[in-house]
């Protein structure tokens, strides 16, 4: 029952919010969303809800920790949009070339946010892949309106780009699915999770191996792996800033949740090193190329979007090394999250008093904005890793299990591309925050302030205390994924 | 059938096709009469140019060498030697057969192609020149659609050897039939691009910068004409030839019936031939590598499906 | 020779076709024609005798990928005002030449495969790796948007052609595949609302610093 009300309560929201004319009751009925799905979500961490649809949806702990992410994510973003909704003007000067657009109409911005809010949460319970498939396609039609959301060219080649690149990405999933259940033709039932795990020893592990390869290309396209995250940049970039902190932080994680499904598969077949192997190449591969562009990158918004592509490296290294790099790369994708969450509104912030994405533009953030900038230069740190914040100690777990396994390349070229990535974001963020400004000291408003900043308290929290139920749960994910 | 009978049919066979050939451009003239509702030129009117032309003789250019005046004999003999590779009724083996005969036969046409490009450069003359680049280019394209789609009638049949082909041929005719008629449309177009005929080129052009093969033989006149018309209409036997034993392997056991079908086979094309060139436009010089590559592609498509078919 | 290898030899053809054609009409057409082939599929690719249900598939996909998409994708030709020519990144030549090279990886991909005992036709899952690639192909090496919604139509049929080759027959997996042409709906959508009469400059690469 909760389970439905989960995925419908936003939907049934979303939908009403399109008929709904007065601005005022939309954006309380975001709100509403907002808060209640997350009530929802933390009374699933009291009681587990039972599987409803002959167990077709149901929250397993991985389910349930991406799905406290989003919902956490989606909370702070609807609070954050409520203040930018109310000081976006109907029609505004374009930033970089200087023509007039028009918006999108609120209603089909809060509708489409709620929608992909549902479809998040149904990606999160699906434990069917057919289903799963449905999902994530679900979020990338919900999602495609809201990148185009300021209506020019770019934000409507962002979007072409969005949605060719990740239906391609999906249409390969599909194929995916298809060799998956050809690979478990012994199997009655056999795109269910639970039916696969429980009779791994019928799959046939060639045809695994090459559904677990489509799954990987497929939804790591969506996912932002390196060499298929080439719409990523645009799309975060030109979305509204609440709208890329939901990509960065509840998107990226559901394509993420799609791969690892199959990797749970090919754990419990016994193909693990095939998956793992792979997932750290990809995992590499994407870290490398997040360097390359991070440095010289002149647009603030790219820049945090190629972090993205980093992080998502990352967190497949780390479920590629598996044992404890995996509690790792769970407990790294809630601060990345988190932490990203904060940095985009932060950017949002930037954007709204400076005018521009271009970071050679921007000087003096603490001296104009100081709460935006003390954000800023602290979310710098924590996206960096630097203790004491989350991400320092996942990436510390992964690289010390990297070592302990032996994989002393590895670690070398994870230190080496992580140090590469700091010393290019802190060039562009600190010079944006530091230095002069003209135009003296302006005031945030508060709704500005408040979701950045609380998410980034949340972050710097589980920098220094990890709470008994999340670590319980922790642990469940990584018995499940852990390859060892 | 013993030896010296077959022998003795092969060599009638191929007699018959060298009286016969002529007749082919005459079914091709009259068929484009009949479209464009004119009387046309007699059938028999390639013989009497022939011998028009045999009885006069030919002026040679000072600018030229002995190259000019051997390619026509040449390139006349080379289509001469094709025709002895084929079974000119069909079903019978041809007067010459070895195993890998196709990769000789296809490069035949090449000696015949390149002495009547390299006789085209000797004149000196520009337009002449610019024929022969053009024919060279197209020619170079259409060998590797012609020998793919023989490599794939080779593996289809399990045979290296024209007679080979065309007596293997016979097995089952609807077996394969997509690759049949894959191999068809190659050849045909191969046919088309090979002698000259719309879409490739137009033999009725007269303007040089629009000729491509009329150009470069411009300036032959008496026998050596003579032979470059005969040389081309054994051509023209010849490629028709393979486009029907493939494409209509008629097998009655009468001897007689099968050599008629064969060679009335060889009519057809001829017609078909005449009805392209009044249904269609010739192409623009550009889209004519293209139509080749994409005969290529089909033939290659053949040769991959007889091979994956095991 | 039985109706299955024909069907996939058509549709290999067609394949072909798309890569040498140089008019967005004649393309449109050649997806038409694609598009009714692999409606027959699931007449074909049935274990046991035929149901209603294979019939009614098969015409949904008739309908959907042999009248509707080639009927919009002509209505936006029309009406968003972009040239006939295709505007290839790769000549039509090389394209055919890329192509029959794929196609020969297709088919040794296809015989290095250990395929379940009972597939279609020996030559449809090359013919179905083959048409995803040219779908593929076709999306990045066209400059128009019209085109790339094109490639990704026959990349789509590409996959349902390997369904079919494989008899897969959950009928829910079949219906996922429909699910699929909603993209192609967006995007045609997309093209008729935006006028996108062109694709962007870069759509598979993103240019170092650009802003």
């Amino acid at each position: 029952m909760i389970l439905a009300l989960i995925i419908l309560l936003p939907a049934v929201a979303g939908l009403a919010a399109f008929f709904i004319t007065w601005p005022f009751l939309r954006r309380a009925l975001l709100l509403l969303t907002a808060v209640s799905h997350a009530a929802l979500i933390a009374f699933c961490w009291i009681v587990r809800p039972e599987p409803i649809l002959n167990g077709w949806i149901a929250l397993d702990s991985a389910g349930l920790l991406f799905m406290t992410v989003s919902g956490v994510l989606f909370l702070a973003a609807s609070i954050y949009a409520i203040g930018y909704l109310s000081r976006e003007p109907k029609e505004q000067q374009d930033t970089d070339e200087g023509f007039f657009f028009t918006n999108t109409p609120e209603n089909i911005f809060i509708a489409c946010l709620q929608l992909f809010l549902s479809a998040m949460a149904l990606v999160c319970t699906s434990q069917h892949f057919g289903l799963l498939w449905v999902a994530i396609e679900a979020t990338t039609l919900a999602s495609a309106p809201l990148i185009y959301f300021h209506r020019h060219h770019r934000s409507l080649e962002a979007t072409w780009k969005y949605v060719l690149i990740c239906s391609v990405g999906i249409g390969l999933a599909l194929l995916g699915t298809l060799i998956l259940t050809v690979s478990a033709s012994a199997i009655h039932n056999n795109l269910m999770i639970s039916e696969l795990t429980d009779n791994s020893q019928l799959i046939n592990p060639e045809w695994l191996k090459a559904a677990f390869l489509l799954f990987l290309v497929g939804y790591g396209t969506k996912m932002g792996l390196a060499p298929l995250h080439t719409w990523l940049p645009a799309a975060h970039s030109e979305s509204p800033s609440l709208v890329s902190a939901l990509l960065s932080g509840a998107l990226l994680n559901c394509s993420f949740l799609g791969i690892l499904r199959i990797h749970q598969v090919c754990v419990y077949a016994g193909q693990s090193e095939f998956s793992c192997n792979l997932l750290i190449f990809f995992g590499l591969f994407s870290m490398a190329v997040a360097a390359v562009f991070i440095i010289a990158q002149k647009d603030f918004k790219r820049m945090l979007a190629y972090s993205s592509v980093e992080h998502m490296g990352i967190l497949a290294l780390g479920v590629g090394l598996g044992g404890t790099a995996v509690f790792a790369s769970m407990y790294h994708l809630i601060n990345h999250s988190l932490t990203k969450g904060m940095l985009f509104l932060a950017a949002g912030n930037i954007i709204a008093f400076y005018k521009t994405r271009t970071s050679s533009d921007v000087k003096g953030i603490l001296k104009r904005i100081p709460a935006t900038g003390i954000l800023w230069t602290a979310g710098l740190f924590a996206i960096a890793g630097f203790p004491p914040f989350g991400l320092f100690v996942s990436e510390f777990t992964i690289f010390k299990t990297a070592f302990d396994q032996g994989h002393f390349y590895i670690c070398a070229i994870f230190l080496a591309l992580l140090a590469l990535i700091f010393a290019g974001m802190a060039y562009v963020m600190l010079n944006m925050s530091q230095g002069e400004n003209a135009d003296g000291k302006e005031k945030e408003s508060l709704l500005m302030v408040l979701p950045p900043v609380v998410l980034g308290i949340i972050t710097l929290i589980l920098g220094l205390y990890i709470p008994d139920f999340l670590t319980n749960v922790l642990n469940e994910i990584s018995i499940i994924f852990g390859a060892l | 059938m013993s030896d010296f009978d077959k022998f003795l049919m092969a060599q009638v066979g191929f007699i018959a096709a060298l009286i016969l050939s002529p007749l082919i451009p005459g079914i091709i003239n009259r068929t484009k009469a009949v479209f464009a509702g004119r009387q046309g030129p007699p059938l028999l009117q390639l013989y009497y140019d022939l011998f028009k032309l045999l009885r006069k003789g030919a002026v040679y250019s000072n600018t030229t060498t002995w190259v000019f005046r051997a390619a026509p004999i040449v390139s006349l003999s080379a289509v001469i030697g094709v025709l002895m590779l084929i079974p000119c009724t069909g079903a019978t083996p041809a007067l010459i057969s070895f195993q890998g005969d196709i990769i000789f036969f296809a490069y035949l046409f090449g000696i015949s192609r390149f002495f009547t490009v390299t006789a085209a450069l000797d004149t000196g003359s520009a337009f002449e020149g610019m024929g022969a680049s053009r024919e060279v280019l197209y020619a170079a394209l259409a060998e590797p659609a012609f020998l793919i789609a023989l490599s794939s009638l080779a593996c289809l049949n399990n045979q290296i050897s024209i007679t080979g082909i065309f007596i293997a041929s016979t097995a089952n005719p609807f077996a394969n039939i997509a690759v049949i008629l894959l191999v068809a449309v190659t050849l045909t177009i191969v046919l088309l691009t090979e002698n000259c005929r719309v879409p490739a080129d137009d033999p009725n052009t007269h303007l040089e910068l629009t000729m491509i093969h009329e150009v470069m033989v411009l300036d032959y006149g008496g026998s050596d004409l003579a032979y470059i018309l005969y040389g081309s209409a054994l051509k023209l036997w010849a490629f028709a030839s393979i486009l029907v034993a493939i494409v209509l392997p008629a097998r009655t056991g009468s001897l007689f019936l099968d050599s008629a079908v064969f060679v009335g086979g060889i009519f057809i094309v001829a017609v078909i031939v005449g009805v392209i060139e009044s249904t269609m436009a010739r192409f623009r010089l550009d889209k004519i590598p293209k139509m080749l590559i994409a005969a290529a592609a089909l033939s290659a498509t053949a040769l991959l499906l007889t091979i994956t078919r095991g | 020779m039985n109706i299955a290898d024909s069907i996939m030899i058509l549709l290999l053809l067609t394949n072909l076709g798309l890569l040498a054609s140089s008019r967005l009409n004649a393309c449109i057409k050649t997806v038409a024609i694609q598009g009714l082939i692999v409606g027959l599929l699931p007449l074909v690719a049935t274990k046991g005798p035929l149901t209603i249900y294979s019939f009614l598939l098969a015409l949904l996909i008739i309908t959907v990928k042999g009248i509707v998409f080639p009927y919009l994708l002509k209505y936006t030709l029309r009406s968003v005002d972009v040239r006939r020519e295709i505007e290839p990144f790769i000549g039509y030549g090389a394209s055919i030449i890329i192509g029959i090279v794929a196609l020969i990886c297709s088919f040794w991909l296809s015989m290095h495969i250990p395929f379940p005992d009972k597939i279609l036709s020996a030559t449809a899952p090359a013919v179905a790796f083959f048409t995803i690639f040219c779908g593929l192909f076709l999306i990045v090496s066209r400059v128009k948007a019209l085109t790339q919604v094109m490639g990704y139509i026959v990349f789509e049929n590409g996959i349902y052609i390997f369904g079919s080759a494989l008899f897969i027959e959950q009928s829910f997996l079949v219906e996922l595949g429909i699910i699929l042409d909603v993209f192609v709906v967006v995007f045609i959508m997309g093209i008729m609302m935006f006028h996108i009469s062109r694709a962007f400059d870069h759509i598979d690469t993103d240019k170092l610093g650009e802003k």
